[in-house]
């Protein structure tokens, strides 16, 4: 689903973020990607969505070379990938629903196609008698799901989480990580960066750790 | 290439467009209820436009009216044919059918010594003043109607007359109308120039409008462009706010052109009374009216795709 090949990546002032990356994750695997802040998860998850470019190295996302897309393809490129953040980025001016049903309007549903999979997608995440509240009434936890449902909408193949549970305690880390795996479990291939290594070795997954730029090391799936 | 992936194939063309269509449906509609959410900013921003837009309108009616004035006489000129004083009446009314029937003439009216000096009475005010002279101070006259404004004609005709002992004076009032001509054209030009300038100048402010409603959406439009959305997307809404605030923008300045036309229209008929000339002000007719809606939805699109066109690329996902 996700190749890296060699990549490294310099932001201006000759910082490198990345130097010679190299990994893999297969259709329907789930990895945990960690390591310290400023370590690099960030750009390699901006590589693989196209907001930034590699310096070196190619990048293939579901068999796509994305050194060889255009600027005006990108949008096709993103709508196969849910993305997932640690403040999840909800637009406070619209309900739960419309938040949830962006994705789709993007893509081009027709509206009695977007109110069955925001209402299917709201009810994976346990907010199915919330769509017509303001984001801002609902907690942290509640909010996140809001954007785990906005990120799985569209059905994508792929989904992406920076640091999703940085804001949320202990237990509600633990559901929506769980989250994340029943989606596994149905064959989306998902990636989620995080520094909570509790929460990695709990569930059991393939660890790639960044540090400093570099992927050092490469763990096994450890069962438990 | 599995580029658009599951999602896309899954939608046939027909739902496609139909979804665009539905989409444009809803933007135009949200737009809309977003401005008129905040009813007193919108009204200011039409009437910003409005006003520039009225501007212009307002002066070119005006001009409008004062073309369809010099027609109305015809475009053709007048000549006035004064005689000597002792020309009698007899002689008068005989070259008065002479001229008649020279070619480049239309018709012919003879006004008597005696029909105006009474004219003059009635309407100069000096009547009183006028009935303690011995005799009267006036010659009888000739008006001529030319057929033609061909100027060799006319002046071949002009020549003509002032060699007939009986006429001692020829006024020919084409001087008057090549200088409304003039006038006239001056006036188109300053017209299409402060329509130029304000239109330039309301396009700007529409940007400057859009700007600020651009950058208050900064964090949707990272949103949008993070899940898939495309830059004519994300710029659909900025241009159909621009399209509402054109829109209202012309309903303003139509309302602003026919109000001050109403206003101008009584004193002016008074004026024009007093010249013996029955005026009726005209508005606006239905394509003016059409072309200003039109201008209004073409600033305001032009001004929001400006603005647009240079914030947007600058908004990326972070």
């Amino acid at each position: 689903m996700i190749r890296f090949d060699e990549v490294s990546k310099r932001y201006p002032g000759g910082i490198e973020a990345l130097s010679r990356v190299s990994f893999e994750l297969a259709e329907g695997e789930m990895v945990f990607l960690t390591g310290h802040s400023g370590a690099g998860k960030s750009t390699l998850m901006k590589l693989v969505i196209l907001i930034e470019r590699t310096s070196q190295g190619q990048v293939f996302v579901n068999g796509a070379n994305l050194n060889r897309i255009p600027v005006r393809q990108i949008p096709a490129i993103r709508r196969n990938i849910g993305v997932v953040f640690q403040n999840p980025h909800l637009l406070f001016d619209r309900s739960v629903f419309d938040n949830v049903a962006l994705p789709l309007t993007i893509s081009g549903f027709g509206p009695r196609e977007v109110g069955r999979r925001v209402r299917a997608a709201l009810s994976k995440v346990g907010l199915a008698d919330k769509e017509r509240m303001r984001p801002v009434t609902l907690s942290g936890g509640e909010q996140q799901r809001v954007g785990i449902a906005r990120a799985v909408v569209n059905k994508p193949a792929l989904l992406l989480a920076d640091e999703p549970t940085g804001n949320l305690d202990p237990d509600l880390s633990q559901e929506v990580i769980n989250l994340f795996a029943q989606f596994n479990q149905v064959g989306v291939s998902v990636m989620i960066a995080t520094h909570d290594l509790g929460l990695v070795e709990r569930m059991g997954k393939r660890e790639l750790v960044l540090r400093q730029g570099q992927l050092t090391e490469h763990r096994p799936v450890r069962l438990i | 290439m599995k580029l658009s992936g599951a999602t896309v194939t899954e939608l046939g063309r027909r739902d496609r467009l139909g979804a665009w269509f539905a989409h444009h449906r809803l933007v135009a509609v949200s737009t809309l209820r977003g401005l008129l959410a905040s009813p007193v900013a919108s009204l200011m921003t039409w009437l910003v436009i409005g006003i520039a837009l009225a501007l212009p309108a307002i002066l070119y009616v005006l001009l409008q009216n004062v073309s369809a004035l010099s027609g109305q006489g015809g475009s053709t000129p007048r000549a006035s044919l004064f005689l000597v004083q002792s020309a009698t009446i007899e002689e008068a009314q005989q070259l008065t059918r002479n001229i008649g029937q020279q070619g480049g003439v239309e018709r012919t009216a003879f006004i008597s010594a005696t029909d105006a000096l009474a004219e003059f009475q009635e309407r100069s005010g000096f009547g009183d003043v006028l009935r303690t002279l011995e005799r009267n101070p006036l010659p009888h006259l000739i008006e001529v109607t030319l057929s033609t404004a061909d100027p060799p004609v006319i002046s071949g005709l002009v020549e003509e007359w002032r060699g007939i002992g009986l006429i001692e004076r020829v006024s020919v009032d084409r001087q008057w109308l090549e200088r409304l001509e003039a006038l006239l054209n001056f006036g188109k030009r300053l017209v299409a120039a402060l329509g130029l300038v304000l239109g330039a100048g309301a396009v700007l402010i529409m940007g400057n409008i859009i700007r600020l409603t651009i950058l208050n959406r900064r964090e949707e439009i990272e949103i949008i462009k993070l899940f898939g959305g495309t830059n004519a997307f994300v710029r659909r809404p900025f241009l159909y706010s621009g399209f509402w605030y054109g829109i209202g923008g012309a309903l303003c300045a139509l309302l602003l052109v026919q109000g001050s036309i109403m206003f101008l229209a009584t004193p002016l008929r008074v004026v024009a009374q007093s010249y013996r000339n029955e005026f009726v002000l005209q508005g606006l007719d239905w394509g003016a009216a059409l072309l200003l809606c039109s201008t209004g939805i073409l600033l305001g699109v032009l001004g929001a795709a400006l603005a647009v066109g240079r914030h947007l690329s600058e908004i990326r996902p972070r």
